[in-house]
């Protein structure tokens, strides 16, 4: 599935919560569910320094395509990277570097994705980014 | 003390978040404005705003004369001897800058800085600085489990190497009010000078220069009601005398020639380029503000509001409040067993509760606990049990969603 498609499907789950209550409870869930990455790469080589919720951030090419595992210790950042996890990773780079992220907006949570909020999350897409740019170099 | 009157001087207290009433209740990061003081700034704007010190022109001068009553204003505010030994600075960061900047002249390798564990970012930074370049030596007075500073050692910290001792006078973190008066006593013992951080300080406390005897203080205005980009340092005049200057600029010259530069008197010589006039001026009317509900009446009901709080929020399951010292102000920092902070603010925030979550810039202290940092309720005088109530009921809601 492409990128633009999941995040349409994201919307559309997000669409059905009535309140930020439900949204809330739902990204709960995601966090709780997701062990995403070994505990191997959640050393400081990996990690993104936000002010107040650590993220940590590992990238690796299967064939043509990245595939992404990261955590964070505060639930509701966790919740939010299991939707970029969904997101971005199993794509080509290319295709990464090309996405836009704005369907955070569209699902109401986009105060924790202000650069101000200094939980991790803005430097962990920019380093999802990266990450993309390092290996589309590496493919070519 | 008439809250619902006070509470109406505050406009700002009356809106919506996320669609709650505000209860707002991060005042150790910055206080609320009372109309009062937002009519002073006003009033600067559309009738006299000058430049000061310069113009001959009567809006200059009207202008001048409103700066310096402020100066005497928190002069009287703070029992300080001489008006010239206010210094008009950005806020603390400003303050401790120049005379860690200054201080300098005074220290050779070898020399000998204290600090405390309890220090701000913005305290600890500029001492380091110092350190590099002067080779002196920083030490640091530890603190105990409750948060409080372990004054055995700092007996036994200060030598005749000692040449300058800083301490917050309230901990941002904790709330813990130190004792400042011994630490002071101490460090001049052996010579030893004293710089007392009192940003935190200065919405609970009435400080006493004179009788503190302390030889340097800072102050935030936005801390007591008044605006951001003003406060001051207070320098005992034989020490703002020999400290070098900070910033070069206008206002700070007496005479130029490109061979010499003398320097202005006190308390120009600090006071570089066009000033917050206006911020001055709103600071001294934030100290009358609060001097007329008197600081006396707002430590008893802070206090009742401290144990309130803390006594509700204790029924908490998993809740572990940080810093417990005898002696503190209105500030809990607390975190619930099993969650992160950062997840209790934001599920806070969304309930329209506005509290501090995170490290509060005191790294060093989230370290001694072990912790990654904390939710941290700061109250305020305009605060209600009311609010405390909401506070108590979201933080519940919180934990039964997350955990």
């Amino acid at each position: 599935m492409t990128i633009d498609k999941i995040q349409e499907e994201i919307i559309d789950e997000f669409s059905m919560f009535e309140d930020w209550m439900q949204r809330y409870e739902y990204m709960i869930d995601l966090g709780k569910s997701l062990p995403l990455i070994e505990e191997e790469f959640k050393t400081q080589d990996y990690i993104i320094k936000g002010c107040q919720s650590k993220v940590w951030v590992h990238a690796k090419l299967q064939e043509d395509k990245l595939v992404f595992t990261a955590d964070s210790d505060a639930i509701i950042t966790k919740g939010i990277i299991a939707i970029l996890i969904r997101a971005f990773s199993n794509q080509k780079p290319q295709d990464i570097i090309d996405a836009n992220t704005n369907f955070i907006d569209e699902i109401g949570l986009k105060e924790h994705l202000s650069p101000t909020r200094a939980n991790g999350l803005v430097s962990m897409i920019k380093q999802i980014k990266l990450y993309a740019v390092a290996y589309q170099t590496q493919l070519k | 003390m008439n809250i619902t009157a006070i509470r109406k001087d505050f406009p700002i207290l009356h809106r919506e978040v996320n669609g709650k009433p505000l209860v707002y209740f991060d005042n150790a990061a910055t206080s609320q404005t009372p109309q009062q003081v937002i009519d002073v700034i006003v009033d600067y704007y559309q009738n006299y705003n000058a430049n000061i010190h310069r113009g001959v022109h009567a809006l200059s001068q009207e202008a001048t004369d409103k700066y310096e009553q402020a100066r005497v204003t928190i002069q009287k505010h703070f029992n300080i001897a001489k008006s010239h030994e206010v210094i008009f600075t950005s806020g603390t960061t400003h303050s401790i800058n120049m005379v860690a900047n200054g201080f300098g002249a005074f220290l050779s390798v070898g020399d000998e800085i204290v600090v405390s564990a309890l220090e701000h970012h913005s305290n600890i930074v500029p001492w380091q600085m110092l350190c590099e370049r002067t080779g002196a030596i920083l030490k640091v007075i530890p603190m105990n489990l409750e948060g409080e500073l372990v004054m055995e050692t700092y007996k036994e910290l200060l030598t005749n190497k000692t040449k300058l001792v800083f301490c917050n006078h309230v901990s941002n973190a904790l709330g813990t009010v130190n004792p400042v008066e011994t630490i002071i006593q101490e460090a001049h013992k052996v010579g030893a000078a004293v710089l007392i951080d009192g940003a935190q300080a200065a919405p609970h406390i009435k400080a006493d220069m004179q009788a503190l005897d302390v030889d340097f203080y800072t102050v935030s205005a936005h801390k007591v009601c008044g605006p951001t980009g003003a406060g001051m340092l207070y320098g005992k005049e034989e020490w703002l005398k020999k400290l070098p200057p900070y910033q070069g600029g206008g206002e700070m010259i007496a005479e130029v020639t490109f061979e010499k530069t003398t320097y202005a008197d006190l308390p120009h010589k600090f006071e570089a380029g066009t000033p917050n006039i206006c911020g001055g001026i709103a600071f001294a009317a934030a100290l009358d503000y609060m001097n007329t509900i008197g600081f006396n009446d707002i430590a008893t009901y802070e206090e009742e509001l401290l144990e309130y709080a803390t006594e509700k929020l204790l029924t908490i399951d998993g809740l572990k409040i940080y810093g417990t010292a005898t002696n503190k102000t209105a500030v809990i920092s607390f975190n619930i067993e099993g969650l992160h902070p950062y997840d209790i603010g934001s599920i806070l925030d969304k309930l329209g509760i506005a509290v501090r979550t995170g490290h509060h810039c005191a790294q060093p202290i989230m370290d001694f606990y072990k912790i990654p940092g904390t939710v941290r309720a700061s109250f305020s005088f305009y605060n209600t049990r009311e609010e405390i109530n909401l506070l108590v009921e979201g933080v519940e809601r919180a934990r039964n969603m997350l955990l």
